[in-house]
């Protein structure tokens, strides 16, 4: 259930694992949670409304939940690599995030195009706003507004990421290694 | 008399510039903290023994509820900055700005957990597919070409199309408040807390008036007279109306809830075994 995609979302409701496991369910992904570290995997929960209980959640607060499967340790430039992103597109994807978080979870499309368009060719930054937002990283409403979208809850720490970026200076060392023609030949198949 | 007058006059053309201020604030134009709540409500106290009309007091109510507004937004503006996200967006862009593409890269790398999901296909889907193929009929038997008889062209009039129940007699707004009302009425009488299950109020003596009514009641919701309350776990599904028309709802982004009315759940709700 968890793996699988369904409505175009992966993972699963919390009420619909009540439905198939019985209220007794948060212990089973606890089971699993804990069979999954040998893969390198993790249970991940996201609350609704992005409100994460400050205590222990109730099971009324688990069952509006999102139960999905993500990776437990970081990922390495080349290993990014190797799941199919450019890092152009990871790159232009990490901007976009943390440029709607710093407008608090909210920003005019044209203003994420203007900061993409000054690294990125023009033609390009479109597409690729779409594509965020086809993936569900983002979404855009009528008024050509962006917001963040399910994935990105699911997958981005918001909080390590700002802090991150804000202690970007002594971490350049770290990721030189990363030449930018070696990780341009490997894209998502399904985009190219 | 005449220098009560004029000192009406400007009291409310004050009141009238603080609301204006309000409502930028309100429409984030203008920084909350611009406004100064201790003296807006020291103006609101020196002019409020003077208004003696419904309209003067209508003035100040105003006031005082955009007052409120905005010491909400000044209250979400505080939490905001005490949380440990925020940061200031200019810096935050001056970053970005400055950091190259493996950098940003490798910021990212740190804070993201890629979902990890599986797209094949497993034996017992292809199974359930292969049953699924079996059941199904022909194209041919599932759509039989319908014979439908050759007849002239001819006029009709409003009165006829009343009769067949294409046009309705009544303006659709005017049919859509007074529905609103009913909801509101028989929420009064038999809901609780403010609501009452969907199918009790679309529910209706014909299956043809329940369609009717549900037809109407998406319109409830669509333009924001009611909302759906849907406890999934119990598969209840709760119809709320609301005091005054919610007009935001429709430039808010919306989800689509489908609803089966079927004349089985309708024979089902009759005998009272829809729960």
């Amino acid at each position: 259930m968890l793996f699988y995609r369904r409505h175009q979302k992966p993972g699963v409701k919390g009420w619909e694992l009540q439905k198939a496991l019985g209220a007794d369910y948060p212990k089973v992904v606890e089971v699993l949670d804990d069979y999954l570290k040998s893969l390198d995997l993790m249970v991940k929960t996201v609350f609704e409304e992005e409100k994460t209980p400050a205590g222990k959640p109730s099971l009324e607060e688990l069952n509006r939940a999102r139960f999905y499967v993500t990776l437990r340790g970081e990922l390495t430039p080349k290993e990014s690599k190797m799941i199919g992103w450019r890092i152009d597109d990871l790159a232009g994807l990490a901007v976009a995030i943390s440029y709607i978080i710093s407008k608090r979870g909210q920003a005019p499309r044209k203003d994420v195009e203007e900061v993409l368009g000054e690294k990125l060719p023009g033609w390009k930054v479109g597409i690729n706003i779409d594509r965020y937002i086809r993936y569900g990283y983002l979404q855009d409403d009528e008024n050509d507004q962006l917001y963040l979208n399910w994935r990105t809850r699911a997958e981005v720490d918001e909080k390590a990421l700002i802090n991150l970026l804000l202690n970007a200076e002594t971490q350049k060392s770290e990721t030189s290694d990363v030449s930018e023609e070696e990780s341009k030949d490997v894209a998502r198949p399904e985009d190219e | 008399m005449e220098s009560k007058k004029a000192q009406k006059k400007i009291g409310t053309e004050k009141l009238q510039r603080i609301i204006e201020m309000c409502i930028a604030i309100e429409n984030h134009t203008v920084d909350p903290f611009l406004l100064n709540v201790d003296d807006v409500i020291k103006v609101v106290q020196e002019y409020f023994p003077r208004w003696d009309k419904p309209e003067e007091l209508n003035l100040d109510s105003e006031v005082i509820s955009h007052l409120a507004s905005v010491i909400k937004l000044q209250s979400e503006w505080v939490k905001h900055r005490s949380t440990s996200l925020y940061t200031d967006p200019f810096l935050l862009e001056e970053k970005i700005t400055q950091a190259t593409k493996d950098e940003m890269v490798g910021v990212f790398l740190g804070a993201w957990l890629p979902v990890v999901e599986l797209e094949q296909l497993n034996l017992h889907s292809f199974e359930e597919a292969l049953r699924y193929w079996e059941r199904l009929l022909p194209l041919k038997e599932r759509w039989p070409e319908l014979a439908v008889p050759e007849v002239a062209i001819g006029t009709t009039s409003r009165d006829e199309l009343l009769r067949q129940r294409v046009l309705g007699d009544r303006v659709f707004s005017d049919e859509l408040e007074s529905f609103w009302r009913e909801l509101k009425d028989k929420v009064k009488e038999k809901g609780a807390g403010g609501k009452m299950r969907y199918w009790d109020f679309i529910g209706a003596d014909t299956y043809e008036e329940t369609v009717e009514r549900a037809f109407l009641a998406s319109f409830l919701i669509t333009y924001g007279y009611a909302t759906l309350e849907i406890i999934p776990l119990e598969e209840e599904v709760f119809i709320k109306p609301f005091a005054k028309p919610n007009t935001q709802i429709q430039t808010q982004q919306s989800v689509s809830i489908p609803i089966a009315v079927t004349y089985d759940d309708w024979q089902k709700w009759k005998r009272g075994e829809l729960d």
